[in-house]
């Protein structure tokens, strides 16, 4: 795909684009062009000048027209604070009319699976974001795999865009696969409980796991070190494969490395989530109010949101996507495929005209017009072929 | 191990554990007129006095039991509450342990003193209530424990030689430690206190609650108190137990409003305005457990220590305990339980 581009804040889009669409335009401007037809007339520089790494900004300037799109789910027991955080995130109020169930209707109440889509746009840059929601999650008295629901839908995701991938229309593909999952980890526990590590392990294989520490002005700042240590040494124990942070270029400048090294010392984050706004020294700010001071959630010191919010928002948010289908869905599409082939050799079909499609019965009419399709078609070597063909086992 | 606080203090705290005493002597004055009667100062009062003396050389014994998941702060509470370090925190239990696979019944004893009164408190923990993935009737072994108490005291009572006082582990008092979601309870609240309720005295506690502002504290005790009612759970101080009008007033007023306390608990000092207070450093502050715009944990430790104490206890000996006996003699006819198995499987578990 082309030169890989660094990845830039999200409203500072807007902004060295121009700086790019300038720099194009001298170069196309009727002088240069008029120059060019002249060889001799050219300056040394621009002998050399071709032109093309102004490429990653074309990308870059068709992706923004079309604008982004970013699945996040949050999870974790209700009353941590998921909600809030949310909305503390991204500015805005995605529950305002939900019902919070007691605890009786919560006895025998199963996971759900709940999306909330809003449209942000800022500085001309637009983001379609779903927020994945997971009411009921470890909240029952018996949390036996209460995971399923939601490794279901995930897998349900992988399964819609596989199916899309294979499909004929593939010009508006949607993608709804999950690029980030925010577990909630309770301040109230000694480290992970049986039901995180659970969770964490079932899912961490299909999709980009961010642990947080909940409700962190809860903690004094010894134990939200003492809980951070306890929580890394668990994930390293137990095997859980979390969300890593890609490892910064070394041609990147001192101060983003610096911030890049803070940033992974301080996983998993402690965060803490506020939709008031407080007065505190003068200033209106993001906090919560408290009979012995004044916790600002935008206040590095108290807490770790800028963190997490630079991290999902304007630094890692196109890797957690890349990741997402580089990883996780490519590892659920060759289990696929490798699950279709076992399932083909046991039914004895030796060769298979029709492209692998998840379903074992793709509908009539879709058969068809791939048959159609593929008589047309003849393979060309250099690419990888589309048909799988098999041979009997001996 | 003894914890002693200092002689002085204490004065004026053990004179709110028992009732006031009156400035005349242990041993009635000699009236100074010739007829001693028409005066009318007989000094049947003084039995108070009589009692106190007696108390405070017998001492007493309180038994605390403290069910919650792991961290919210159990032991650390019960440290505050008796100033002392009495809990399983501080009795080697190492905390690097992992949460048991089945709740454990964990009880540790110690002899405290204060202004010449002994107190045997004995701290019952629960480590592995609710911290599995399947918590179903994890409240079962917590429900054995403190019937198999009521049999031991039972036993000990239908002896034929009975002892002069008889050892009381029964369980007066269980602090229930609710996680404060800021929403509701949680659907295992609602079931141990459902079950438990019936068996002993159950106060709920709203464990670390300086992850909660104001409004949201007091929206969430109020969602609270409501869902205990509208379930029927009885929390100590039980309303068909008060027992007469000035019991009523001043027992409503705790359990509409201040119940359940929103707590905080430290056992470490800081030094706030030139006073030594036990208190969390935050960056933001300093969360001072004892001041009452901060947290309810002074409301608690008055309730349970200072002035319900003796009553705790008498509801457990009266009522609860008194259940229990009625349902086994039933059981067995009419007639006290005393079977060799009973008395073996006893043995086993002192």
């Amino acid at each position: 795909l082309g030169p890989r581009w660094l990845p830039v804040p999200l409203a500072a889009v807007m902004d060295s684009l121009i700086i790019q669409e300038r720099l194009v335009e001298k170069l196309l401007s009727p002088r240069a062009q008029a120059q060019r037809s002249h060889p001799g007339k050219l300056k040394d520089h621009e002998k050399q000048y071709v032109g093309f790494a102004t490429l990653p900004n074309q990308v870059h300037r068709k992706s923004v027209k079309k604008g982004f799109d970013f699945t996040l789910m949050v999870a974790g027991e209700s009353g941590l604070g998921k909600s809030t955080l949310v909305n503390s995130l991204f500015l805005t109020d995605l529950y305002k009319d939900r019902k919070l169930l007691n605890a009786e209707e919560r006895i025998n109440q199963t996971v759900e699976i709940v999306k909330h889509t809003v449209d942000i746009e800022e500085k001309g840059v637009k983001l379609k974001l779903t927020i994945v929601d997971t009411p009921g999650f470890g909240d029952a008295v018996n949390n036996t795999e209460c995971w399923k629901p939601i490794t279901d839908y995930i897998d349900q995701q992988f399964e819609q865009y596989f199916r899309d991938e294979s499909g004929l229309n593939r010009k508006n593909i949607q993608d709804n696969r999950v690029h980030c999952c925010l577990y909630f980890i309770s301040p109230f526990g000694h480290g992970l409980r049986p039901v995180d590590v659970e969770f964490m392990k079932a899912l961490h294989e299909k999709v980009n796991i961010v642990p947080l520490i909940a409700k962190a002005d809860c903690l004094i700042p010894s134990e939200i070190r003492k809980l951070k240590e306890r929580i890394r040494e668990e994930i390293d124990k137990f095997g859980i494969k979390v969300y890593q942070f890609p490892e910064c270029d070394s041609d990147e400048d001192e101060e983003f490395k610096q911030q890049d090294r803070e940033l992974k010392e301080s996983a998993p984050f402690a965060v803490i989530g506020s939709n008031t706004v407080v007065e505190a020294k003068g200033q209106r700010v993001r906090g919560r109010l408290y009979p012995w001071g004044i916790v600002e959630v935008e206040n590095q010191a108290h807490c770790d949101f800028v963190k997490l919010r630079n991290m999902l928002i304007r630094t890692h948010m196109h890797d957690l996507k890349d990741v997402t289908c580089d990883v996780h869905y490519e590892n659920y599409r060759a289990q696929c495929i490798q699950q279709m082939t076992s399932k083909l050799t046991q039914d004895n079909r030796i060769e298979s005209p029709i492209p692998i499609l998840p379903l074992p019965t793709p509908d009539t009419e879709t058969e068809k017009l791939i048959k159609m399709k593929d008589e047309e078609v003849t393979p060309f070597p250099a690419y990888a072929p589309l048909v799988l063909k098999l041979e009997p086992e001996e | 191990p003894c914890a002693g606080p200092v002689e002085s203090k204490n004065e004026a705290a053990m004179s709110e554990l028992v009732p006031e005493p009156r400035q005349k002597p242990a041993v009635p004055m000699k009236p100074m007129g010739i007829n001693a009667n028409l005066l009318g100062y007989i000094g049947i009062d003084t039995i108070i006095e009589q009692m106190r003396k007696k108390t405070m050389k017998t001492g007493f014994d309180f038994n605390i039991m403290v069910v919650g998941q792991s961290g919210l702060g159990k032991s650390t509470l019960v440290n505050t509450l008796f100033k002392s370090q009495v809990s399983r925190k501080s009795s080697g239990w190492n905390r690097e342990e992992k949460i048991p696979k089945t709740v454990e019944i964990k009880a540790i004893g110690h002899v405290i003193e204060e202004g010449g009164v002994k107190m045997k408190l004995t701290v019952i923990d629960t480590p592995g209530f609710g911290d599995q993935i399947n918590n179903e009737n994890c409240w079962e072994p917590i429900e054995k424990y403190i019937n198999e108490q009521y049999e031991k005291f039972l036993k000990e009572e239908v002896n034929i030689a009975r002892k002069k006082r008889i050892p009381d582990t029964r369980v007066h008092c269980c602090l229930y430690f609710i996680s404060p979601t800021g929403h509701s309870l949680r659907p295992l609240d609602l079931e141990f206190m459902k079950h438990l309720s019936k068996v002993v005295n159950i106060i709920p506690v709203i464990a670390k609650a300086d992850t909660m502002t104001l409004e949201e504290k007091t929206e969430f005790k109020q969602r609270v108190r409501k869902e205990l009612e509208v379930n029927g759970i009885e929390f100590y101080p039980q309303k068909e137990f008060d027992e007469d009008l000035e019991d009523k007033t001043e027992n409503d007023k705790i359990r509409q409003d201040s119940m359940p306390f929103a707590v905080v608990g430290s056992d470490k000092e800081y030094q706030v305005n030139g006073k030594r207070v036990l208190g969390r450093k935050t960056p933001w502050g300093i969360i001072e457990v004892e001041n009452l715009t901060h947290c309810e944990f002074a409301l608690l430790r008055d309730f349970v220590i200072r002035t319900h104490l003796q009553d705790l206890k008498e509801v457990t000996h009266n009522i609860h305990y008194e259940t229990y006996r009625a349902k086994r003699l039933n059981d067995n006819g009419g007639l006290p339980p005393m079977t060799a198995e009973t008395e073996e499987s006893h043995e086993s578990n002192l």
